[in-house]
């Protein structure tokens, strides 16, 4: 059962807003109301008494000026100029946090206006130029084989453009912070995050502070899904900022309004396919041309679009194949992380693409997928191998069989003829990489740790996280089994950088796989440690166990034992060529999903979706249903519901009234099923599971959409305005003009 | 207008706080009350995280108005079970998955509960209807849907001993 389940459903579990400390003060931010501009004067409106509140700027700032993060582009606050609109520039706090409203209202900040660039066309043309020499982030170029030959010996070329749109997280629970600071102990911060060490890192060089003069610790935590990846080293920064010249500890807490506009939002995407086929349904190559829209500032652009680049040919063995992958600068809040980090934008392209490939050279969609699936014995986008037991064409059996695809597809299209109602049947195969990218794991190089306290209780120590994931309870469960006792005697040590070692960030569906295995390591050695000193024997109960560690403890002052990452044998990695192993295992899927579709008011409902996947062991079976059911829900959103508005790179539906997900009401009966072939180098099998199910809805619905109505739809998300502008093409117009 | 003193029940306890009329009804249990099970989403009544029953009716507190709550019979997520004795619903939602980052929660558990008290064997439509005016971005609802029926069947077990 869930670790901290029951204080859950009980309401007891606390929440950054949901504690106060003694003489506490509440900050806020003052933002920018332009896109692009120098800042030319600041006022203060002589209205408010502003000896009540602490007033920071940049100027306030010990260190850098910067959230720390890959490269160091994104400042804490504007001091010159601003590149996108809510970009932060002063701060304040007072205790009663009624006042701070008004007081932000009455900062009055003056701009001269510069010119700006608000898609990737604008900034592709270079409208204007807003970032570094050419307004590109970062660029890659992946090869296999030689696409250039392939072209000759097709019998059809097939192309296609797709974009996806920007998607926010809608955690339940909204940003916030609480920072405390003295010369003494230097800054705490507790608050809600996936990652302590990033926020660590960033405050060191903010604050200019020793790494042992900052403590990062993060409290229950109301879902993050990615968005609270980046953002809360710049919520921290600000709070510490306010805490320090108050004096005071200081809670910032973000309302709905200000965490859809200022923080974080998947990358829109614009992708186009060039496609070389067979007449037999055989791909002999591709071009593949990925651009991402990355917000004014790099933050984590370049590694959303690794991900991207190495997802964009799906899981098809591709002779020869070329992707050119851009992110480039708009003046919007910077995009970044958020479940599935680069790959459902590509993978959405891709699966679309298929079914129009199959529709050009005559076959039917899965059969196409099948003629092309990777399998043992293949290689990769990469040239990664694919391990024994990898076995798409079997999910795709099964995904097909659940969900009564042949018979429904034939008696659909039958039944459509000639009615307002038309039903369709869609499906996506794909894969999700486990783990950072390439070398990354061995770069991180990642240290979990277990601990016995002086009564027996068994800890696992790491900076990895619990966002409703469940990695409290994986990670408890993985250490209780390997140390051979109850559940119920593991606990987890606080998420405290003062007190657990770098486990590293909990994002890219690494904390089963790879935490897991590290927390295995560690437990094994605790194990190893008692039976040495002669404590416990071959055989022992709970309870044996727990006295022989508390003996330990009372000997020895301490018993804490670590595993540390060791990369998987064979695993080359050139970042330069983009070629070699890019990810420790891969994860499989095949979902399909069946839509109706109203042609009158042009409404897309979702009736059914069936779930297959091969994620290697599942350790947790309610939890790891609960992920894939999660994801396959954000997914029907990012398809068919949400859809961020701009206006000059600002969020203007930013309240859940008008940005609208799914709710309970239009989720179908999402049917769940796992084939498992366990993975040698991950927990107990496992590979990862949480960010996959995001991947594969989009193409799916759109693609059974496209079969409801015949019409070809490249884009998500596809709301009833944009059916309506497809399938309203070439009728008669019910109005006319007549006079003007 | 200026402070008042409002007395109401929360949770079976006779309370007084002295609150502006318009102060929400979520801020005064939150922050006057210290009942921090109750939580804040949105602000304006779409997330149904701030779910409250008063006088038996489902509310969104943070669109309720204290002085609306005078007199009233408040239940929030405290005045259903606690760690030692959990209410049947939030068992059922402990046991099926139905509460992952857990900020949708209490809310969640109160509209069941305000859902079961209505009908104790709501149909998967009904319980999807019923729980609609509440939002999990965690579950895509399937262990929440399950949760239900399971508290529901336990209800009925426990009714026919």
């Amino acid at each position: 059962m869930r670790k901290e389940g029951a204080a859950k459903v009980c309401g007891t579990a606390r929440y950054i807003d949901d504690i106060t400390l003694p003489g506490m003060l509440h900050g806020a931010t003052v933002r920018s109301s332009i896109a692009r501009g120098r800042i030319t004067k600041i006022t203060f409106d002589a209205a408010i008494p502003w000896d009540e509140f602490t007033v920071v700027t940049a100027a306030d700032i010990p260190g850098a000026n910067c959230i720390a993060l890959i490269q160091n582009d994104w400042p804490c606050l504007a001091a010159e100029a601003v590149n996108h609109p809510e970009e932060p520039i002063v701060l304040l706090a007072h205790a009663d946090k009624h006042r701070l409203a008004e007081a932000v209202a009455a900062v009055r900040v003056e701009y001269e206006a510069l010119p700006s660039v608000h898609s990737i066309a604008e900034s592709e043309r270079k409208d204007a130029v807003v970032w570094g020499e050419d307004n590109e982030f970062k660029r890659y170029l992946m090869e296999k084989g030689d696409v250039d030959a392939v072209w000759a010996g097709a019998d059809f070329i097939v192309e296609g453009e797709y974009e996806t749109g920007a998607q926010e997280h809608l955690y339940i629970e909204n940003n916030g912070v609480i920072a405390e600071y003295s010369d003494a102990a230097g800054v705490a911060i507790h608050g809600s995050m996936q990652c302590p060490f990033y926020v660590h890192k960033s405050l060191v060089k903010l604050m200019a502070l020793p790494e042992d003069k900052v403590r990062v610790v993060q409290v229950e935590t109301g879902g993050a899904f990615g968005g609270k990846e980046d953002y809360p080293s710049m919520i921290a920064a600000h709070a510490a900022l306010l805490a320090r010249k108050s004096g005071r500890p200081v809670k910032i807490m973000y309302d709905r309004a200000e965490d859809m506009a200022a923080t974080t939002k998947r990358h829109p995407s614009r992708t186009r396919h060039r496609t070389a086929v067979t007449k037999d349904g055989k791909l002999l190559g591709a071009e593949i041309d990925l651009t991402l829209d990355g917000g004014a500032y790099s933050t984590l652009s370049s590694t959303v679009l690794s991900r991207a680049t190495i997802h964009a040919g799906g899981c098809y063995f591709w002779p020869s194949l070329r992707v050119r992958a851009r992110a480039m600068a708009t003046n919007s809040p910077p995009h970044g992380a958020f479940r599935g980090f680069g790959a459902p934008q590509s993978l959405f392209a891709m699966e679309r693409h298929m079914d129009r490939v199959a529709a050009a050279v005559g076959l039917t969609p899965e059969e196409l997928r099948r003629r092309n699936f990777l399998r043992p014995g293949l290689t990769t986008s990469t040239g990664q191998g694919i391990p024994e037991g990898v076995d798409l064409a079997h999910l795709l059996e099964r995904a097909m069989e659940l969900s009564g695809y042949e018979e429904k597809r034939l008696r659909f299209a039958r039944e459509n003829e000639g009615r307002a109602v038309k039903k369709g049947i869609g499906m996506a195969a794909f894969l999700h990489g486990a783990g950072f990218t390439g070398s990354g794991e061995q770069r991180m190089g990642s240290v979990a740790a277990m601990d016995a306290t002086w009564d027996g209780t068994l800890r696992v120590l790491v900076s990895s996280t619990e966002f409703g994931q469940g990695t409290n309870t994986i990670l408890c469960q993985i250490a209780a089994e390997t140390l051979g006792v109850d559940y119920g005697a593991v606990q987890m040590g606080p998420a405290d950088t003062s007190l657990v070692p770098n486990s590293g960030p909990t994002v890219a569906s690494r904390t089963a796989m790879v935490v897991g295995r590290l927390v295995e390591s560690a437990a094994k050695e605790m194990r190893r440690v008692l039976a040495e000193a002669g404590l416990i024997g071959e055989r022992y109960t709970t309870e044996v166990f727990q006295r022989a560690a508390a003996a330990y403890v009372a000997q020895h002052g301490e018993l804490r034992t670590e595993g540390r990452y060791e990369a998987p044998p064979n695993v080359h990695w050139d970042d330069d060529l983009y070629r070699g192993e890019a990810y420790g295992a891969y994860a499989w899927a095949v979902y399909v999903a069946e839509v109706t579709v109203d042609t009158v008011d042009y409404r897309v409902a979702v009736d059914d979706f069936v779930a297959v996947q091969e994620v290697g062991r599942v350790i947790n079976p309610v939890l790891a249903t609960g992920q894939i059911e999660g994801g396959v829900a954000q997914g029907i959103g990012y398809a068919l519901y949400e859809k961020v508005v701009w206006d000059k790179g600002r969020m203007s539906n930013n309240q859940m009234t008008n940005y609208i997900v799914a709710t309970s009401q239009d989720i179908p009966p999402i049917r769940v099923y796992f084939e498992e072939v366990p993975y040698q180098y991950g927990a107990f099998g496992a590979k990862g599971i949480g960010e996959l199910p995001m991947d594969g809805p989009a193409p799916a619905i759109v693609n059974a959409v496209s079969h409801a109505t015949g019409a070809d739809f490249c884009a998500v998300p596809l709301l009833p305005e944009d059916v309506m502008a497809k399938l309203a093409q070439g009728k008669p117009s019910a109005v006319e003009v007549v006079s003007a | 207008m200026s402070v008042q003193r409002i007395r109401m029940a929360v949770n079976g306890v006779e309370r007084t706080v002295e609150a502006h009329p318009m102060e929400r009804l979520l801020d005064v249990l939150r922050e006057t009350l210290g009942l921090t099970g109750t939580k804040e989403g949105c602000g304006e009544g779409e997330c149904g995280a701030c779910s409250v029953l008063m006088d038996g009716s489902l509310v969104n507190s943070c669109l309720v108005p204290v002085a609306q709550a005078a007199n009233a019979q408040v239940v929030t997520i405290e005045g259903l079970g606690s760690d030692a004795e959990l209410d049947p619903v939030q068992e059922a939602f402990l046991r099926c998955g139905g509460s992952q980052c857990g900020m949708c929660t209490p809310g969640m558990i109160v509209a069941a509960k305000s859902l079961l008290m209505h009908n104790a064997k709501p149909s998967r439509e009904e319980i999807r209807e019923g729980l609609g005016g509440n939002l999990c971005r965690c579950t895509g609802y399937m262990r929440i849907f399950e949760a239900v029926e399971a508290a529901a069947q336990a209800q009925e077990s426990e009714a026919a001993r």
